[in-house]
């Protein structure tokens, strides 16, 4: 199977040098569209051959590049503003996602997007630190009683709360996958392992492992894959830096059997390796235990997967890539959710979009 | 340069048309007439080529395509919607914005891609070697100006927007088909019966619009580019008296940063960019309702010292 230009770039399959005009403007639509021109910039910057590029590619690279750290320069900014609440707290408040990877200046922080904040509390913690958040600016940006109850019940996270003068949305989770997935981890097990940031006070990340199998359960559990191909590049980044500072495979393996999510960790190494030609040995997947797939459903998946994480560009998809997005959607609401509690959740969503109250 | 419409047509719905802009490129696919007739109105000055011809990179890849709802009754109208490489910025609008449409869509591709310059929503044109800067809300008068003062020997670097080197503070030509609206078309057209008219479209949000063909001239020094003279705030009111007076250097950076599109965005840059400008620049706001007298006071408009 061809891999978009895309890929081969970051896998270094095609060297920047090389690309043709045409190669040149498929790689921008594919990035443009992926939400990766940022990450171009970087990668092609650590490749010292930015002098090198098409002058228009540079516009768009750079223009992209900017914008990723004008985003990064907020979020610093957000994150002081956290810290006043963190300091006075006598848990630390643990970032999660693009927040953990920017405030420990790790490479999967270059030039990527940032939105909203992600914190993890422990469950008991949760009316406590709300309550913090709102004194200082912070409310839920649902009002709707179904909402609400909904996600205090089932979800992982309570409904996102936005700030009311400067807008910034902070979702603050108890747990990294919702209560109703079968693998829901025990949350004392990520919250017991995570690193103080040595520079802000009360603020934590998880360990370098956890990190990782966040990033794989976040992306393969979630049924919005336009930006799949985004996510596989921070799992590749994560692991990259992981392997580079002396980490061992093997231990994030083990890990994950101890979390019971073999099967994000499984398909994170799969498609990393596959995508992005990050070498990981046989023997290291092969220690995952308990229920990954094998034999004729990896061609499934793979028959899924790899139309789902590739850049949502017209040049990437072929006749199957909707139904492969659409078959993964489906799968994902069937892994966070039986259906008996599925269904009567989806009718009155759906009834409320059929009359206006809810947008699609 | 003159096109046969039936090549343009022809191209527009096959890999597209590549139209030089300023320095972009822009590749605009479309099987709709009216924005057919956009293109060899209002853009016939522009170089424009094959998208299978061109040699260099493109900027935009844009396409303005009818749509149609889902579920909507066969005697519903159908809509057009403006897409950048195939996603869709806005929603649908009905079909005869079609030519508004694309003019909108090119203008967002720019202010929301680019941020190597600092980009104004402002009109800017050229005289003597200096560029008038004019950012303005909607409804001051500021394009019914622009369109006057581009038939009376200024050059127009664009109408909406004003791109601004980082490094030079000059100002990077875009020059557009100039968009105007309800009374002013009727103004524009008894006072200078030469110009030429593109499609109209006809109660959008803000009523009905249309545009103008760029000087020719403008068009073809599109990449030369100008460092600013001027800044000026202009305001059109009913009956007027003409009123040009200086407006503080301070005050003046304020509003221009209110009116620029990435000027947070580009941080410390976008202050220092801005602050370099508008110490070079004479500054003034402009209350008119006379456009003779708004023209010869362009005219008589002396280069900063």
């Amino acid at each position: 199977m061809n891999l978009p230009i895309l890929c081969q770039v970051f896998n270094g399959q095609v060297a920047i040098s090389d690309l043709t005009i045409n190669q040149w403007d498929l790689l921008l639509r594919q990035a443009r569209s992926a939400m990766l021109l940022a990450k171009l910039y970087y990668l092609i910057e650590s490749n010292q051959v930015l002098d090198d590029i098409p002058a228009t590619a540079f516009r768009y690279l750079k223009s992209a590049k900017i914008h990723s750290d004008k985003q990064l320069n907020d979020l610093h900014w957000e994150v002081r503003h956290l810290e006043k609440i963190a300091k006075k707290l006598k848990y630390p408040l643990v970032l999660l996602k693009g927040s953990a990877y920017a405030m420990s200046d790790m490479r999967a922080s270059k030039g990527r997007t940032f939105s909203d904040i992600d914190i993890l509390v422990a469950y008991d913690n949760i009316t406590n630190t709300e309550s913090q958040l709102m004194l200082n600016g912070w409310v839920s940006s649902t009002l709707d009683e179904y909402d609400q109850q909904y996600y205090r019940q089932w979800m992982h996270e309570i409904p996102a709360m936005r700030h009311m003068f400067r807008g910034s949305v902070i979702d603050l989770h108890h747990n990294i996958l919702p209560k109703t997935v079968k693998n829901c981890p025990n949350a004392q097990l990520l919250i017991a392992e995570v690193k103080l940031l040595s520079e802000q006070e009360g603020l934590a990340v998880l360990s370098s492992i956890d990190m990782i199998i966040h990033s794989a359960t976040h992306l393969f559990y979630d049924g919005e894959l336009e930006h799949g191909c985004r996510d596989i590049i921070d799992l590749y980044d994560l692991l990259n830096q992981f392997v580079d500072e002396g980490g061992e495979l093997n231990d994030l393996v083990a890990r994950a059997n101890e979390l019971g999510l073999q099967n994000p960790v499984y398909y994170a190494l799969h498609y990393v390796n596959i995508i992005l030609h990050f070498s990981v040995p046989e023997e290291t997947i092969n220690k995952l235990q308990g229920n990954v797939p094998k034999g004729l459903m990896v061609y499934i998946m793979d028959f899924l997967f790899m139309r789902a994480l590739m850049p949502d560009h017209e040049s990437c998809n072929d006749s199957w890539t909707g139904l492969a997005r659409w078959v993964l959607y489906v799968r994902s609401h069937w892994l966070r959710m039986p259906l008996h509690q599925l269904a009567p959740h989806l009718l009155r969503k759906g009834y409320k979009r059929v009359k206006g109250e809810e947008g699609y | 340069m003159k096109i046969n419409n039936r090549d343009i047509r022809h191209t527009l719905k096959s890999s597209g048309l590549v139209l030089d802009i300023g320095f972009f490129k822009f590749n605009i696919c479309s099987s709709l007439q009216s924005i057919e007739e956009t293109i060899s109105t209002l853009y016939c000055d522009y170089v424009h080529t094959e998208y299978d011809n061109v040699e260099e990179l493109v900027d935009f890849h844009v396409q303005v395509r009818q749509v149609k709802q889902i579920l909507s009754p066969p005697f519903f109208n159908s809509q057009a919607q403006f897409f950048l490489d195939n996603t869709a910025p806005f929603t649908p609008l009905p079909i005869q914005h079609a030519p508004a449409i694309i003019e909108w869509g090119m203008n967002w591709c720019v202010s929301s891609q680019i941020n190597t310059h600092l980009i104004i929503h402002a009109a800017v044109m050229e005289k003597n070697g200096f560029a008038v800067v004019m950012p303005a809300p909607p409804g001051s008068g500021k394009s019914t100006l622009t369109a006057s003062l581009i038939q009376e020997g200024w050059r127009l670097l664009s109408d909406e927007l004003t791109l601004i080197q980082l490094d030079t503070y000059q100002v990077s030509p875009f020059p557009r088909p100039v968009s105007l609206k309800n009374e002013s078309i009727s103004v524009i057209k008894n006072r200078y019966p030469d110009v030429v008219f593109g499609p109209v479209s006809s109660d959008t949000a803000k009523g009905t619009v249309c545009h103008i063909r760029p000087p020719t001239l403008s068009v073809k020094n599109q990449h030369i580019d100008c460092p600013i003279g001027w800044i000026i705030f202009p305001k059109y009111q009913v009956d007027a008296e003409t009123e040009f007076l200086p407006f503080g250097k301070a005050q003046t950076l304020m509003n221009v940063a209110e009116n620029c599109f990435n000027y947070s965005v580009l941080g410390q840059l976008g202050f220092d960019v801005l602050k370099n400008v508008v110490d070079r620049a004479d500054c003034y706001q402009f209350k008119y309702s006379n456009l003779d007298e708004a023209v010869s006071i362009f005219s008589k408009l002396e280069p900063p010292k």
